[in-house]
């Protein structure tokens, strides 16, 4: 079984988001990196399908060098080697071109990525690849098994879920509760180190769509405390003042 | 060149996310002196579907062979490129959701099209053509100028108002063909809660968070949601714990919603569940910790017990209609 887990570096979910250079620069002063959440349920999955059936685990991230420490990361909880595609992701479109190119020379049977990156949260990246690499793509998947050259998994749906089966290779966009987060071991830390992280440089790609500038949302007027014994009044207000009933 | 929608089906009718997207659709075509039309796949009432012309398009094409009826990203995709190319459209608009996002991606790759999800507001066509998405969990925006030739936009609820006119959309079978390839995939099975109101459709949502003490005590905060019809939801601990589904769990890792209103009944308002919910228009915060976070992101709050509260708002719902 040969896996090709995908990965971002993405600010910490409790991160105050800020701006620089004109409101065109994510501002990254002060802010706490962390392989995105969704990622690394697909991670924590790849580990245990490889404990289970043995083969190897590569993880890539489309990125620059301040991924580098995630990526470490990802090789200390359970990867075999790492690749990371030098740049500055510009859309989910060129990101997915990235890692297709990276997927077609390396064979795997299971390319494994978070739902969506909660930077941007376009939740698209996985439908991209599996596209261009002409297999098929889900998401998002919350249970996983393999038995021989099939899958076995279960998809979110509107109020429910949904089981299906499909021959490998698969591109699968992952959520909880498909496994529980790793933590590195010490030992996992230190082989880290030694474990191969080859940097290529990005592939060409037309520019689909370029960034103008960010906003911030407007900042939230004061709460309108209501004292506990006048708590029917709230119906009201919602009536009357803020028109939403 | 036109404008090119697709709609999502809920029981043979469009979706309400879904015909504001139709409506998003036929406002940028008005704009561009074009038309808008519409995709539909699935099982649905053909006086339901005409009623896309209400919100602007002037026809729908209405793709439903057996192979269609079960929910297929693969499939649904190669028949959106189908009605692309057959209505030479160069903007396509999708309502997003996890299968729009699948779909759409899928096309766009077939089409080398732009796409662009989580779209809030409709497009600045003056220089460019440019979007305002949600980012980083709906906490930032960034306006995106679209380059390719073949634009497609996830457009987020209440990213425009829909408001029905007085059309009536011609209604065409479409059955392009589809390769074998769409198919490989098997449903085993569906596990669906049936009759229960769509998170990411319903206008009202309340939420419980841990503050409701355990799962045989969600009764009162179902009784207001049934009161207001809306949909019930929980934070993630809620959810962990097993007290409620998992697809009722709202936050960075779980569903995001946009409802008109937001009831938090016993939930602090972690940054993390904030992230599900900031995109709502009015919030109300109830929990009986005065310093609970969530009163800073509320519009209105009540600081008391939970239990004491719910019963009387739902008599005053009760009372008023």
């Amino acid at each position: 079984m040969k896996i090709l887990v995908c990965i971002t570096n993405v600010p910490d979910t409790t991160a105050k988001i800020s701006f620089a250079e004109n409101d065109t620069k994510f501002n990254k002063a002060g802010v706490q990196y962390i392989i995105g959440p969704y990622d690394d349920y697909a991670l924590a999955r790849a580990v245990e399908l490889k404990e289970q059936l043995g083969g190897s685990i590569t993880v890539l991230n489309v990125g620059e060098a301040d991924s580098d420490p995630q990526i470490r990361k990802a090789l200390a909880i359970g990867a075999d080697d790492a690749i990371r595609v030098n740049c500055d992701p510009q859309d989910s479109f060129f990101t997915a071109v990235q890692i297709a190119a990276i997927a077609k020379e390396g064979g795997f049977d299971l390319i494994l990525m978070g739902r969506e990156s909660i930077d941007f949260n376009s939740g698209v990246v996985h439908g991209l690849v599996g596209e261009m690499l002409g297999i098929p793509s889900f998401s998002p998947v919350m249970k996983l098994d393999i038995q021989g050259s099939t899958a076995t998994f279960a998809r979110e749906i509107e109020g429910g879920k949904e089981y299906l089966e499909a021959p490998l290779p698969l591109v699968l966009g992952c959520q909880e509760p498909i496994a529980e987060w790793k933590i590195p071991n010490m030992r996992g830390i230190m082989t880290a180190r030694t474990k191969p992280l080859k940097v290529v440089e990005p592939v060409a790609v037309d520019e689909l769509t370029t960034l103008d500038k960010y906003t911030l949302p407007a900042p939230k007027g004061a709460c309108k405390m209501i004292p506990v014994d006048q708590a029917e009044t709230l119906i009201s207000l919602l009536k009357t003042e803020a028109k939403v009933l | 060149m036109s404008i090119l929608i697709f709609v999502e089906l809920d029981n043979g009718s469009i979706k309400k996310t879904s015909l504001e997207a139709v409506a998003y659709g036929a406002e940028i075509a008005k704009t561009k002196g074009t038309t808008a039309s519409v995709l539909a796949i699935g099982n649905a009432d053909l006086s339901e579907l005409a009623i896309a012309g209400a919100y602007g398009a002037s026809k729908v094409l209405h793709a439903n062979t057996s192979e269609l009826a079960t929910e297929n990203a693969m499939a649904y995709a190669s028949v959106l490129t189908a009605a692309v190319q057959q209505e030479n459209a160069d903007v396509v608009i999708l309502p997003k959701s996890g299968l729009c996002d699948a779909m759409g991606a899928r096309a766009a790759a077939k089409l080398g099209a732009s796409i662009v999800s989580g779209v809030t507001d409709l497009p600045d066509l003056t220089d460019g053509f440019k979007v305002k998405r949600s980012i980083y969990t709906g906490k930032a925006f960034a306006t995106v100028d679209v380059k390719g030739d073949i634009k497609i936009l996830g457009i987020k609820k209440n990213a425009i108002e829909a408001v029905a006119g007085s059309g009536i959309a011609d209604v065409a079978t479409f059955s392009p063909a589809l390769g074998g390839g769409d198919f490989v995939a098997k449903v085993v099975s569906q596990e669906k809660a049936s009759g229960e109101l769509s998170l990411t459709e319903a206008d009202i949502v309340v939420s419980g968070g841990r503050g409701m003490k355990g799962p045989e005590h969600w009764q009162p905060l179902i009784d207001l949601a049934q009161a207001l019809g809306a949909a019930t939801g929980c934070s993630k601990p809620v959810s962990d714990l097993d007290w409620r589904p998992h697809h009722e769990h709202i936050g960075q890792t779980g569903i995001k919603v946009a409802p008109n209103l937001y009831i938090a009944c016993g939930i602090s308002g972690a940054i993390q569940h904030l992230a599900g919910v900031n995109s709502s228009k009015v919030i109300v915060a109830i929990n009986k910790d005065p310093e609970a976070p969530f009163f800073k992101a509320a519009d209105y709050g009540i600081v008391g017990d939970v239990f004491d509260i719910l019963p009387r708002l739902t008599k005053a719902v009760n009372e008023s209609k």
